[in-house]
């Protein structure tokens, strides 16, 4: 594959809170040959908030990363947090559909000499940009260390899956699931693979935030997880920082790691742990390397059912 | 052209044209146009003072042609032909102008645009109508025998009811029984009578009329012709057993060591045998075997069923076998399907193994089902203590299917009252409104309240087993927004039945496109006219009947059933049937013998005669649709009723300036 140049929105979370998910993303996208470029002088997507407070300047805020990006000449730019892959998604979209919304926000970058013209940008996800250009067959030629035996929890989050169906599902994507077996690990059967992570409800109303958090953990240990793939810097450090708080406050100890999905393609493309920024997370993930094994593990027998059980319905082709 | 005189009658349909159109200006307005000697408005064209005064004006003015300006063709054009018929006039000096579909209805909000519209199309006709001629139909005998489509309880009865008034029924059923749908329940709301019991005798007299032609595990491949004689090709599939020998005493399944899941008659809740017969009460009793679980079809080996027949009647050479009948009449009966409930992943159908469908329900409910009648979870052991019914399953959802199935309120009534008889389990039924509109159903509703069921009013969003505190640990949770309280509920039960809707069947697109049925935008039969002809279709001789028209519940079915076959025997003892005399005539003095158009007929009436070296039409076999007059290169080809000069006479109509005072062509 010739060296391919995507044009990058890492937003504020890479900054700082999440700084492994922008290590292990550079460091996946050189092994996996393709190259980042920042989109010069960008500025904050507003986060899940500034939408529902001041709807113009928001959309105007977003949009002056668009026109930088578009300034450039970029045909399609990469957003690796879902939150930021959404308001980019969502204004172009919506400038696009809404003529007034339109004229109003390039009157707006007008002051800053930009403008944008939306349709000029494919917005997508860093997970889907991977999964569809790179490919499962490109990932699966350069896995040099397969994840055999680690169970992984694949957790899309709210934000990539709705309202557009970016992915192969809203209810219930699969593409992560597919990469993961790919790698040589196995997907969970992970019920709430969708569901809220709490967003910034945990600076709200930490009972709100804490039950949305436990109820996913808990789901992923039950799917017998041995950790959780995460594709937004949110979803992870709910996840991730507040997994004591959940625990305090219903009794429990779980203690599962939470992985960005660039970690885990990390992991089997054989770099080191610190090259894909481990050791900054709450709850230790280093343990998991010693957990996979030198060689698929026996395929586990589908429990027989009973003489006496009723059929499962016969699942379509 | 002798002297023309025609009258113009623009009719005010109450407001529904006369609310946008401003009808009395365009009377006046036509008054001027060329021909015409009288110009009327009138508030109901289509009632007697309406019909009435064409008629009388066609004696008093002596009109040689009549326009109405009003509905579409398909409401009332043949009202009107009659009136002038009556008359003494020609039926086809008659030409229609569809002023409320075409105007006030669509252009409500622009008053003298479609006023000037209105002017346009009325001008159209008036230039139109002087050019039609007199055309005589074509009378051709019906035959007697009907052809019934699908072995329902809406075919039964359809084929029960023509043949005990003494003429000849086909009935075609793709399955190895009759009996549909119905066949597989337990009880059916809202008397809560057993369905079998109901259904069983007429599935009998079916099987044993002397006037009813049973074809089971058949189906119609090809059908030609037209009303009165159509040609019909139907398949016999290979039963692989002779009906002649065979009588049914079931050794064969018995000793058949191939167990296979029936995903048909038992909803895949229980299973069959590779030779089998779908239900005790099957019609006909013959077995059948499934070649492709069939040992003997995969290795040639086993042949149990052969070694036990007392009678030798397996025949594993046998072959599909085609058939050709000829008919008068056709009766759809094809029903519906379920729907599929994986669609909604978010209600755990196939993952969670104790969420069922509405039609495994009915299975397990029934005695002769798989657990014999017994409630119980998945496991077939453990009986509920908790039970939830959805309602609205892919219903009323603009995701899936936006129409309402019309049966799940009252089948989620009779499920919940079946749970609470046998199993004492608490139930819960949520639903999004209740519709229980027909005669008894009201009341039923109330009894199931009375009995005790809870009724939350919230569309469930999702069901799942990640339980959020200890009590929901295990179960299965139903989260929904109960929208009576105005909260967020959680509720957890142990089994969950989903009250899936009814589809059009996957196949009915290419049935309806065989036998000349449209499908309307939810996907189901199109009824000639809503309201005033439910069970006709727009192809004469081709009739609809139960819910492949529309989701409907078994008396209604039933109804529609009984319907079809009064309309059936209303033209078999007319004897003959008139057909439109709007079809192709091809001046053979002129065609060049290309061809062209042989092919081009949907319908396979032109013929080449090598003798005379040219093309004819049949005119039995064509329907107007004018393709061959389109494609003829010479031009030779004529549309009787839409002709070369009626055609360019309608344009030059509606180029009419209609805003100008000067009647110019633009
Ligand atoms: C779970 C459930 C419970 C219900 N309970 C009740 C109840 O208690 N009371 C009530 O009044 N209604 C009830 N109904 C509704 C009832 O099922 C229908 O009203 C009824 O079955 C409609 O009959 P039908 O003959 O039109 O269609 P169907 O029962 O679907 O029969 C159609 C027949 O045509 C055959 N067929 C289809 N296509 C072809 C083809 N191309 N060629 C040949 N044959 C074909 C099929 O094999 C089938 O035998 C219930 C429905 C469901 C889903």
């Amino acid at each position: 594959m010739s060296q391919k140049t995507y044009t990058y929105y890492p937003g504020c979370s890479l900054q700082h809170g999440n700084h492994a998910y922008e290590v292990s993303n550079r460091a996946v996208a050189k092994a996996l040959g393709f190259e980042l470029a920042e989109i010069d002088d960008w500025n904050c997507c507003g986060a899940t908030e500034y939408f529902s407070l001041n709807r113009l300047p928001a959309y105007a805020l977003v949009a002056r990363n668009l026109a930088r990006a578009a300034d450039g000449g970029a045909t399609e730019v990469v957003a690796p947090c879902s939150a930021c892959f959404l308001n980019l998604y969502k204004t172009d979209k919506h400038m696009k559909l809404y003529p007034k919304l339109n004229d109003q926000v390039n009157e707006a970058l007008g002051a800053g000499n930009l403008s944008y013209k939306p349709g000029t940008l494919k917005v997508r996800h860093l997970l889907e940009m991977i999964i569809t250009d790179v490919g499962f067959d490109m990932l699966k030629d350069r896995t040099r260390r397969p994840l055999y035996g680690l169970n992984f929890a694949p957790y899309y989050g709210c934000l990539i899956a709705r309202p557009d169906n970016v992915l192969d599902s809203t209810e219930q994507p699969t593409l992560m699931d597919q990469m993961i077996e790919v790698l040589g690990a196995k997907a969970t059967d992970f019920h709430l693979k969708t569901f809220c992570c709490g967003g910034h409800m945990t600076q709200i109303s930490e009972e709100t935030a804490y039950g949305m958090i436990h109820r996913i953990i808990k789901n992923a240990v039950d799917s017998g997880a041995d950790a959780i793939v995460t594709i937004c810097p949110m979803c992870q450090m709910n996840l991730d920082v507040y997994q004591g708080y959940a625990n305090d406050m219903f009794g429990t100890k779980y203690e599962i790691p939470v992985m960005f999905f660039t970690q885990v393609i990390g992991l089997a493309l054989g770099l080191s742990p610190r090259e894909l920024g481990f050791g900054q997370e709450f709850v230790n993930m280093s343990g998991l390397i010693d957990k996979i094994q030198s060689s698929p593990p026996p395929k586990a027998k589908a429990a027989r059912r009973p003489k006496e059980a009723l059929p499962m319905p016969v699942m379509p082709e | 052209m002798s002297e023309q005189r025609v009258g113009v009658y623009v009719c005010h349909c109450g407001h529904n044209i006369a609310g946008t159109v401003d009808v009395e200006h365009v009377a006046e307005w036509s008054a001027n146009l060329p021909n015409v000697v009288i110009s009327r408005d009138n508030k109901f064209m289509c009632a007697s003072t309406g019909q009435e005064q064409i008629e009388e004006d066609i004696k008093e003015f002596d009109l040689t042609h009549v326009v109405v300006a009003s509905c579409s063709p398909h409401m009332h054009e043949k009202t009107f032909r009659n009136a002038c018929a009556r008359a003494g006039l020609n039926p086809y000096l008659f030409e229609m102008a569809n002023i409320r579909e075409h105007a006030s209805w669509v252009h409500a909000s622009d008053k003298d645009g479609a006023t000037n519209k209105a002017k346009s199309l009325v001008s159209a006709a008036v230039h139109r109508v002087i050019h039609q001629e007199p055309l005589q139909p074509m009378q051709v005998d019906i035959r007697p025998e009907t052809l019934v489509v699908g072995g329902g309880i809406a075919g039964i009865q359809t084929a029960l009811e023509i043949a005990d008034a003494g003429y000849h029924v086909y009935l075609v059923e793709r399955e190895p029984s009759i009996g549909g749908h119905m066949a597989m329940f337990d009880k059916t709301f809202p008397t809560l009578d057993c369905s079998a019991c109901i259904l069983t005798p007429k599935m009998f007299d079916a099987g044993s009329h002397p006037h009813i032609t049973l074809l089971s595990y058949s189906e119609v491949e090809q059908v030609d012709g037209y009303v009165g004689n159509f040609t019909v090709r139907v398949r016999r599939k290979a039963r692989h057993v002779d009906e002649d020998l065979c009588t049914g005493c079931g050794s064969c399944w018995e000793k058949c060591p191939i167990k296979v899941i029936d995903t048909v008659f038992e909803a895949g809740l229980g299973s069959r045998k590779a030779i089998y017969r779908p239900f005790p009460q099957a019609v006909p009793k013959y077995p059948i075997i499934d070649v492709e679980n069939c040992t003997y079809y995969k290795s040639g080996k086993c042949r149990m069923c052969e070694k036990v027949c007392p009678t030798e009647a397996i025949r594993f050479d046998q072959e599909d076998e085609i058939l050709e009948v000829e008919v008068g009449n056709i009766v759809l009966a094809t029903g519906f399907q379920l729907f599929d409930p994986r669609r909604i992943p978010n209600y755990g159908y196939g993952r969670l193994e104790n969420v069922f469908t509405n039609l495994e329900f009915e299975r397990l409910s029934n005695a002769a089902g798989p657990t014999e009648g017994k409630i119980v979870l998945r496991d077939g052991v453990t009986e509920p203590e908790s039970v939830a019914i959805v309602h609205c399953v892919g219903s009323r959802d603009k995701n899936y299917n936006s129409h309402c199935s019309a049966i799940c309120c009252m089948a989620s009534l009779k499920f919940a009252h079946l749970v609470m008889e046998k199993t004492g389990a608490k139930v819960y039924n949520f639903y999004i409104d209740m519709r229980s509109i027909s005669k008894g159903y009201e009341e039923f509703y109330h009894r199931i309240m009375e009995e005790g069921a809870s009724f939350i009013r919230g569309k469930v969003s999702e069901i799942t087993d990640a339980a959020h505190t200890p009590e929901e640990e295990g179960k299965l949770i139903l989260v929904c927004e109960d929208t009576l309280i105005g909260r967020p509920r959680r509720v957890p039960v142990d089994m969950v039945i989903l009250s899936a809707g009814l589809e059009p069947r996957a196949d009915a697109q290419e049935v309806g496109y065989m036998f000349g049925a449209g499908c309307g935008d939810t996907g189901f039969f199109t009824e000639r006219h809503p309201k005033l002809d439910p069970v006709a279709t727009v192809t004469e001789g081709v009739f609809i009947a139960g819910a492949c028209q529309g989701a409907k519940d078994i008396p209604d079915s039933v109804a529609q059933g009984a319907a079809a076959a009064a309309r059936v025997l209303a033209t078999i003892s007319k004897k003959q049937v008139n057909l439109e005399p709007v079809r192709a005539e091809i001046d053979e003095s002129r065609c060049s013998g290309c061809r062209i158009c042989n092919n081009m007929c949907p319908y396979h009436a032109i013929d080449f005669i090598e003798a005379d070296g040219v093309s004819r039409v049949n005119p039995a076999l064509c329907k107007g649709c004018g393709t061959c007059v389109a494609a003829c290169p010479s031009q030779v080809i004529n549309g009787a009723h839409f002709t070369f000069d009626q055609l360019i006479a309608e344009i030059d109509g509606i180029m009419v300036d209609v805003t100008a005072g000067a009647l110019e062509v633009v």
